[in-house]
């Protein structure tokens, strides 16, 4: 009777969370750390100044779906999109990584622009501004999957966090002793740090349970196999990245980042290696903009404006550059500003009825300006106070050449 | 997995008890390892190099001298490809280089270091040192997933070889800090350090003693004398003249993109022309 009545009040606190919504929280923000991945690959690592990161997602995303939508395998369709932008990042490197870098800035700039131009205006392929809709996703014929398929995909939903959580233990026990042993125990710090690590592991065990739930009753939420396939290729992609750039090869791209004299007279190919970044992030930044695409079940031009990348820049400023962990965090971060910010117009209504005066028939264009606003402010005080992003290294950052 | 266990150790490591100095054999010693000849390059209408030449003898150490503004960097951007000469032939160990990229020079065994020691800041010493190893099987993109083990095992023997290296420009109890911590004068001997990791053949230095402290000037020329009797060549650009005088069999004079004279020490030293040159008229 005891366990019934605590089970039900379990139930009622979980009928509380909007499991639908974290879903999709969980899909952006998780595609926007895909997405951010391929750009602190070719930024934090390489030190290519890439502006037009969303190219490669317009390119990954547009490919996928009307592949797609003319009987192309999913799987296929995704790789294929995968290489096309990987292939674009050919283009753009032979065209400009011989010049100086801030060419590269310039033309990944403008190259991105035409690319959102061409799908703007060859209706024939892309159906211009009316956009491309009604094309397969991945897991969706699985609406009424069996129930030991569900638990499978549970299993592997905690298998997934478990092996984050894990991680995170150990990176933040490593963390620790090495504070200790610098011998710096302020308590400021170690109370800033119990109040992070609550902060993680509290939101990490509401986006694991709203998971769980939502793949338990798949039939409700047909997106739940979309966010355990993201997770599981993001996670992929980090590992991968993480081996890369732990080796040697890593090693080579980061001495181009901070000078590429350095390995051109030590016998590296500097050319061929900013080449396979720019590939590689490319590549990754496309596998995005399928999830982009699936997520979105419409896409248009309009969802790959140039904002798109600088979310991206964001995300890995945020982070830390150079940091794959830091970009995972970033859009962790970014993702729960927008949607902790989305209740601003009826927080305003709120505070006009006590205080009178707050505008409050600012429409939706005038408060995502004023979210980004908001943003950019955000930027300038973490830029002062902590320059090499929330997981960078300082030492790293301020030292001189 | 790939079975590594067929795939025989590679070269490019210091057995124990061998010198630091892993130098191949030149393919043949009756020619200069290096020569260059009728080297010309115009920057618009200032000619820098104007039919320069220059030799360098296998297992010597050449000096090149000339005041400011004669052109010596710039020789040496043209020898390494950095900048491609206008006119003119480079020969290094038997084959010609001049139309090779830069990368490729090295790899042939000929490894240059900047007049401004150019360290890379924001990697540690030790990484510094193992970036310069050649033929790294973790260098290749998909050999970083496919053969791990191997590229751990050389990681572990590069590390041990590069400890070696730091050990011998005493810079090893700064192993793990980062490049951008040092010194000016424990860059030149980082950079030079980095030279020797690629196993080259020929390393030119690009003045390491400027800007150094004496006691500093004297480790370097110390350890440009220790390799050199282990079988290394250089090629040194300087300014401090006791370093040249102590150091070089051979100087070559360069003014105004011209040789002007060559010969030992001792014959440069009483050379009017070459007094005339650095004193002016």
């Amino acid at each position: 009777m005891h366990l019934f009545l605590s089970s039900c009040a379990v139930q009622a606190l979980l009928s509380q969370l909007p499991i639908g919504y974290l879903v999709s929280l969980i899909i952006f923000a998780g595609t926007f750390a895909l997405f951010s991945l391929g750009l602190n690959l070719q930024w934090g690592y390489t030190g290519l100044v890439n502006f037009g990161h969303v190219a490669f997602l317009t390119l990954g995303a547009y490919t996928t779906v009307l592949l797609s939508l003319n009987q192309v395998p999913l799987l296929l369709a995704v790789l294929i999109g995968s290489a096309v932008a990987a292939l674009l990042g050919l283009a753009i490197g032979f065209s400009s990584l011989r010049l100086r870098e801030d060419y590269l800035a310039i033309v990944t700039i403008g190259v991105s622009e035409v690319v959102r131009l061409i799908t703007l205006n060859e209706e024939w392929l892309t159906r211009g501004s009316f956009g491309v809709y009604g094309y397969p996703t991945p897991l969706a014929e699985l609406t009424r999957p069996t129930l030991a398929s569900r638990w499978v995909m549970v299993a592997l939903w905690t298998a997934l966090f478990a092996l984050a959580g894990w991680q995170l233990l150990r990176w933040a026990l490593r963390h620790t002793k090495r504070t200790i042993s610098n011998d710096t125990p302020s308590s400021l710090v170690s109370s800033r740090k119990l109040l992070a690590s609550v902060a993680t592991a509290v939101s990490g065990g509401i986006l694991y349970l709203a998971g769980a739930i939502a793949l338990l009753n798949y039939a409700e939420y047909p997106k739940a196999g979309l966010m355990l396939m993201l997770v599981i290729v993001l996670a992929l992609v980090y590992w991968g990245l993480e081996v890369l750039g732990h080796s040697p090869w890593g090693r080579v791209l980061k001495a181009i980042r901070e000078d590429e004299e350095v390995p051109k007279a030590l016998g590296k190919n500097v050319f061929s290696y900013k080449l396979q970044s720019l590939m590689l992030g490319g590549a990754i930044a496309g596998l995005a903009g399928a999830f982009y695409a699936w997520q979105l079940s419409f896409i248009n031009p309009d969802g790959f404006i140039p904002l798109i990348t600088f979310q991206a820049w964001i995300i890995v400023v945020l982070g830390g550059a150079g940091n794959n962990a830091g970009t995972l965090l970033g859009a962790a971060i970014l993702w729960a500003y927008f949607s902790l910010t989305r209740a601003l117009p009826d927080l305003l209504n709120a505070i006009s009825t006590v205080i009178p005066g707050i505008p409050t028939t600012l429409d939706d264009a005038r408060v995502g300006a004023f979210r980004i606003m908001v943003i950019g402010l955000l930027l300038m005080v973490l830029m002062m106070l902590r320059p090499q992003g929330i997981l960078g290294n300082k030492e790293e950052l301020t030292l001189g050449r | 997995m790939v079975d590594d266990s067929t795939i025989p150790p590679s070269p490019i490591y210091a057995q124990e008890g061998q010198p630091l100095v892993l130098a191949e054999a030149a393919k043949s010693t009756a020619m200069p390892l290096l020569s260059a000849s009728g080297l010309v390059k115009r920057f618009g209408g200032i000619c820098a190099i104007d039919g320069a030449e220059i030799e360098v003898q296998q297992g010597s150490i050449t000096g090149l001298i000339g005041p400011n503004g004669a052109g010596k960097t710039t020789l040496f951007n043209l020898l390494s490809n950095f900048l491609q000469p206008d006119q003119g032939r480079v020969i290094f160990d038997g084959e010609p280089i001049h139309q090779l990229p830069s990368y490729q020079i090295a790899r042939r065994g000929m490894v240059r270091t900047f007049q401004v020691a150019r360290t890379l800041s924001r990697l540690s010493v030790l990484d510094n040192l193992l970036l310069g190893a050649q033929q790294q099987t973790g260098e290749k993109f998909w050999n970083t997933w496919f053969r791990q083990r191997q590229i751990a095992r050389e990681e572990a023997q590069l590390q041990e070889r590069a400890m070696e290296v730091l050990h011998s420009v005493g810079l090893a109890h700064m192993a793990q800090a980062y490049a951008g911590a040092l010194s000016g004068g424990q860059r030149k001997l980082l950079e030079m350090g980095r030279a020797l990791m690629t196993q080259p053949k020929l390393i030119l230095l690009d003045e390491p003693a400027a800007g150094v402290n004496p006691t500093l000037i004297n480790q370097i020329c110390d350890r440009i004398q220790t390799w050199n009797r282990e079988g290394m060549t250089f090629l040194v650009i300087e300014h401090n003249m006791d370093v040249v005088m102590s150091l070089c069999d051979r100087v070559w004079v360069l003014a105004e993109g011209k040789n002007l004279a060559v010969g030992t020490p001792a014959e440069i030293q009483t050379n009017p022309l070459v007094l005339e040159a650095y004193l002016g008229q």
